[in-house]
């Protein structure tokens, strides 16, 4: 019997019955990673002695019928949330020597049900990117279609998930670098409400934008995920402190009558390719099918997501990145003689061209005489986005779009052209300016074999009703069994 | 050339919270360098701050004391530059919304006068680490124990007009920190700092010169030296037809002189905007008022009811009110003996004699206030003179004795009963029948011998007031 291709609530449910052991599901996917890893390059650090006595304690748990939702169960972990004793490199060569001393709070939290940690997985350096192509040290294959990249930034976490060598996968989204990677691998993705999931240990991109979230191979497996890492955090000020329901107690829940709101700016928006216009149509007529409404809504800021998008975000980062500077950890240009030239060289050496790219946008965007114009226009946007969504969702339950405008690129295809990876963040980007949650489910294939997501996007903190209908959907269709081969 | 001198300040002062503004670490100061460290307050990557209340608070409390109104919404932002003692790239501080603004504080100078000085803006701020260069290798250590301590910048008003007032507002701050408790103002060790932006014109003008910066000013002498050196500097300058630079100058208090440190042209262009990591601070009105109803009465409202309801003058309620603990000494001495005269007395004449001399702080003089007030008693009540007293607090300080003991033991009380005096002022009268004769005679300064004669004779322990009745009545 394999059992690296399990989901997560199954193999929870045979841990429990004893039917097999954490050692031997980890074991099974460890020996799944040696043999495909080689092809989709999804790992940067592997914790395999970790992993195997993280096993041990979980089967020892599960012995004592102390068992929780996830433990036993091997999980992946995106670069840029800190492990404690485990490399954390935020795919960056500053960072390729960075052992933290500290857990992040949502990693305390799997620790604490007894998961296990198999690795590392590979993104888009320090998560600048949509194809996880500007990683420092390799560029992950889409396990559907190895000349394709997995998307991004937390490539590596789709990938893994998808190419089944992880059961379940930790990443993180800031424009939609969770949700987009799902989509463009055929596995569930959830960017949680701003505040929803503590960002303490994770190193920061844009901080009033990032979110840490599941991505997993059906529905149910992210809901209890979600159940794993929500809740306020004392150690993060921008938590909030909600109140956490059990996401899996609503997935079953009949969807009739919830209203679905089409944004019209996104389906107008210019440049959709047909395979996912058609994948879309079609998911809406499932939805339909199962009795939910369609109403036509209007979320007229859309047009200017993208470029206050792309000032806040590098805005933050260029102050978020100043850290690695070469003087307390990471690496150094050890030949500089003269402090100044020892951060230039050390930071030129340290960062790829893309980050470079965003530090010198951002920086340019905070500059005395510039911040009127650019940063603090952008968070003007900003409100209007959020007023968008709000007048919006006084008409519908949730908004319904692609997640990304077409399915994954080739490898090489975008480097050359920043600006058209910028724009195919268009449907995923608003979510997180407005703090919204938002998933992808899969929802079809391109004539090519290539996976089309279904993007949810919902009230805040109601990630609840995103959840439910994402799993009714699912229940409904069979994209999410389909499996690459490889 | 004559010139209008222009002067503001800018103050930090180190709050003194047992945790730093942004993490749990201790803000002891002297411990081994980077021990009082974690990842917060190290910038490791992808930790997060959490603001200390108890900094806010403090800040609040500065606010309230120097007269500022206090944004019940305020926030943090990031100032932007790169330094290896600053962890994170960046200060978290604040610039469009600072926790109090617009106050003002009332200086009183020397001719008795007072003058009150605007507050711009008084906000919070981590403080960096230290930077420590090896002056024989070419390396740099870095200590970080002193990032993220809290910090407060207090903004004045370019109000002040002469080294004499900057001395006397940094003074008044000085005080009113302590007062509340905010800070322990130790110049020295660096919790309280000031930095000062000087600029001369014709008097007259309605704009100002081009100002400098100085910086590096550690004590009250230091600042009105380098102010007054910096005024004799720019009238110099201009005296000769030149232009001030705008510049950040290093002040060397060893060398009496200022050196250039950076001109305008090297300043930083910091990209100040909102902390994303940090909520705004609100401010609820019931907070606020508990942080009011905390605040002790301050040095010119004490100062104003020492002359007011003691009867002290202007000046001996200056000199009790300068610092909070002598304020604090004097008062629990006076509620145990009602006389407040013969205690401000005591306290700015012997207590500061003996505390200066020893060179330790009020809270740690060898005589308690209660004990003083005991001995006070002891004189009010004609047991010993003023005089046996003040032998008597030095014993105190010595020995820790209590003053009852040691007149018991020393058998120094004073005698007051008149027919043992009488005796002794027969005998000298007889022994110096000369003397008398002339006193009689007319030499009236001879008074002063007999007394004196007197006094030896019972080893002062006659009370003068007796003795001086009895000599007037036999010598009439």
């Amino acid at each position: 019997m394999t059992l690296y291709n399990l989901s997560i609530h199954d193999a929870a449910e045979r841990l429990r019955k004893k039917e097999i052991s954490s050692r031997e599901l980890t074991l099974s996917v460890l020996e799944r990673i040696a043999k495909t890893d080689t092809k989709v390059k999804a790992y940067i650090t592997l914790n395999e002695d970790q992993a195997l006595a993280q096993a041990d304690q979980a089967d020892q748990a599960i012995s004592k019928g102390i068992a929780r939702p996830l433990t036993g169960i091997p999980l992946s972990i995106k670069d840029l949330i800190c492990t404690q004793g485990l490399l954390t490199t935020c795919a960056s060569k500053i960072l390729e020597n960075f052992v933290p001393t500290y857990d992040a709070t949502v990693i305390e939290k799997l620790k604490a049900q007894g998961a296990v940690i198999l690795g590392k997985v590979n993104m888009d350096e320090f998560a600048m990117g949509s194809t996880t192509e500007h990683s420092g040290f390799k560029i992950t294959a889409n396990p559907w279609n190895l000349d394709h990249t997995p998307g991004g930034s937390s490539g590596g976490s789709a990938a893994s998930v998808a190419a089944d060598m992880c059961l379940g996968s930790l990443g993180s989204d800031t424009g939609g670098s969770i949700r987009q990677p799902a989509s463009h691998c055929s596995v569930v993705g959830l960017k949680p409400t701003y505040g929803r999931v503590s960002r303490y240990g994770l190193v920061a991109f844009a901080s009033s934008l990032d979110q840490i979230g599941p991505l997993t191979k059906n529905v149910k497996d992210c809901a209890l995920m979600m159940n794993a890492i929500a809740g306020y955090d004392p150690k993060d000020s921008t938590s909030v402190n909600e109140c956490v329901p059990d996401f899996t107690a609503t997935l079953t829940q009949s969807i009739k009558g919830k209203k679905i709101g089409i944004p019209r700016e996104y389906f107008s928006t210019e440049g959709i390719d047909p395979d996912v216009k058609n994948s879309i149509d079609q998911a809406l007529d499932t939805l339909k099918s199962l009795g939910a409404q369609c109403v036509d809504i209007s979320l007229p800021h859309t047009p200017y997501a993208v470029a206050a998008y792309y000032v806040i975000a590098p805005s933050e980062a260029s102050s978020n990145l100043a850290r690695f500077d070469g003087v307390k950890y990471g690496i150094r240009d050890m030949e500089q003689t003269e402090l100044v030239d020892m951060y230039k060289k050390s930071r030129s050496r340290g960062f790829g061209l893309e980050v470079q790219r965003r530090i010198i946008i951002g920086t340019y965007a905070l500059s005395s005489g510039y911040y009127d114009a650019y940063y603090k226009k952008a968070s003007q946007v900003r409100t209007l986005i959020i007023r968008d969504f709000k007048a919006a969702f006084e008409s519908c339950d949730i908004l319904i779009s692609p997640v990304s405008p077409s399915p994954a690129s080739i490898i090489g295809q975008h480097s050359e052209d920043p600006l058209k990876m910028y724009l195919s963040d268009i449907f995923t980007i608003s979510a997180n300016m407005a703090g919204i949650p938002g998933l992808s489910v899969p929802c079809g294939f391109n004539q090519m074999g290539l996976p089309v997501g279904l993007h949810l996007m919902g009230r805040h903190f109601d990630e609840a009703t995103l959840l439910n209908v994402a799993h009714c959907f699912e229940s409904a269709t069979d994209f999410h069994t389909k499996r690459p081969s490889l | 050339m004559t010139y209008e001198v222009v002067i503001g300040l800018e103050i930090h002062a180190q709050l003194k919270t047992d945790t730093k503004i942004f993490c749990g670490c201790s803000t002891r100061f002297g411990a081994a360098p980077n021990s009082q460290t974690c990842p917060v307050c190290l910038g490791m990557p992808g930790v997060l701050p959490v603001v200390n209340k108890k900094a806010v608070e403090y800040a609040i409390k500065a606010g309230l004391s120097m007269n500022c109104d206090i944004l019940m919404d305020n926030r943090f932002a990031r100032k932007n530059y790169f330094y290896p003692d600053l962890p994170m790239g960046y200060q978290i501080t604040q610039f469009d919304l600072p926790i109090a603004q617009k106050g003002y504080l009332d200086i009183t100078l020397g001719n008795g006068s007072k003058k009150r000085i605007g507050i711009t803006r008084i906000h919070m701020e981590n403080d960096a680490g230290k930077s420590n260069h090896d002056p024989h290798r070419p390396i740099s250590l870095v200590d970080l124990n002193r990032a993220g301590t809290p910090l407060i910048e207090i903004v004045s008003e370019p109000d002040m007009r002469s080294a004499e007032e900057a001395g006397a507002f940094m003074r008044q701050i000085h005080a009113l920190v302590r007062y509340v408790g905010v800070c322990d103002g130790n110049m020295e060790e660096g919790s309280l700092r000031c930095d000062a932006n000087v600029s001369l014109r014709r008097p007259g003008a309605s704009q100002f010169g081009t100002r400098t910066e100085m910086k590096n000013l550690n004590s009250f002498r230091n600042i009105e030296r380098a102010i007054v050196s910096e005024i004799n500097r720019q009238a110099d300058i201009l005296d000769d037809g030149g232009a001030i630079v705008q510049e950040t100058r290093l002040w060397n208090a060893d060398e009496g002189k200022s050196v250039s440190m950076r001109s305008k042209e090297d300043a930083h262009d910091y990209r100040y905007f909102p902390d994303p990591d940090l909520l705004p601070i609100i401010i609820d009105e019931v907070w606020l008022a508990r942080i009011k109803d905390s605040i002790p009465e301050l040095p010119e409202a004490k100062k104003e009811r020492y002359s007011s309801e003691l009867g002290l003058s202007a000046e001996d309620a200056a000199v009790l009110t300068s610092s909070i603990e002598l304020a604090r000494y004097f008062e629990r001495c006076l509620a145990m003996i009602n006389k407040p005269k013969l205690v401000a007395n005591w306290v700015m004449v012997s207590l500061l004699a003996l505390i200066n001399a020893q060179n330790i702080s009020i809270d740690d003089a060898p005589v308690s206030p209660e004990s003083l007030a005991e001995l006070l008693a002891l004189v009010d009540t004609d047991v010993i003179s003023g005089t046996m007293a003040k032998t008597v607090f030095e014993d105190m300080a010595k020995s820790g004795k209590s003053p009852k003991l040691i007149v018991e033991e020393k058998g120094l009380a004073q005698v007051s009963d008149t027919s043992e005096i009488e005796a002794i002022v027969d005998r000298i009268l007889n022994e110096n029948p000369s003397e008398v004769d002339a006193f009689k005679g007319g030499k009236t300064k001879l008074m002063g011998f007999f007394v004196g004669q007197i006094m030896r004779a019972t080893q002062g322990k006659a009370n003068p007031a007796v003795v001086n009745q009895l000599l007037a009545d036999k010598l009439k």
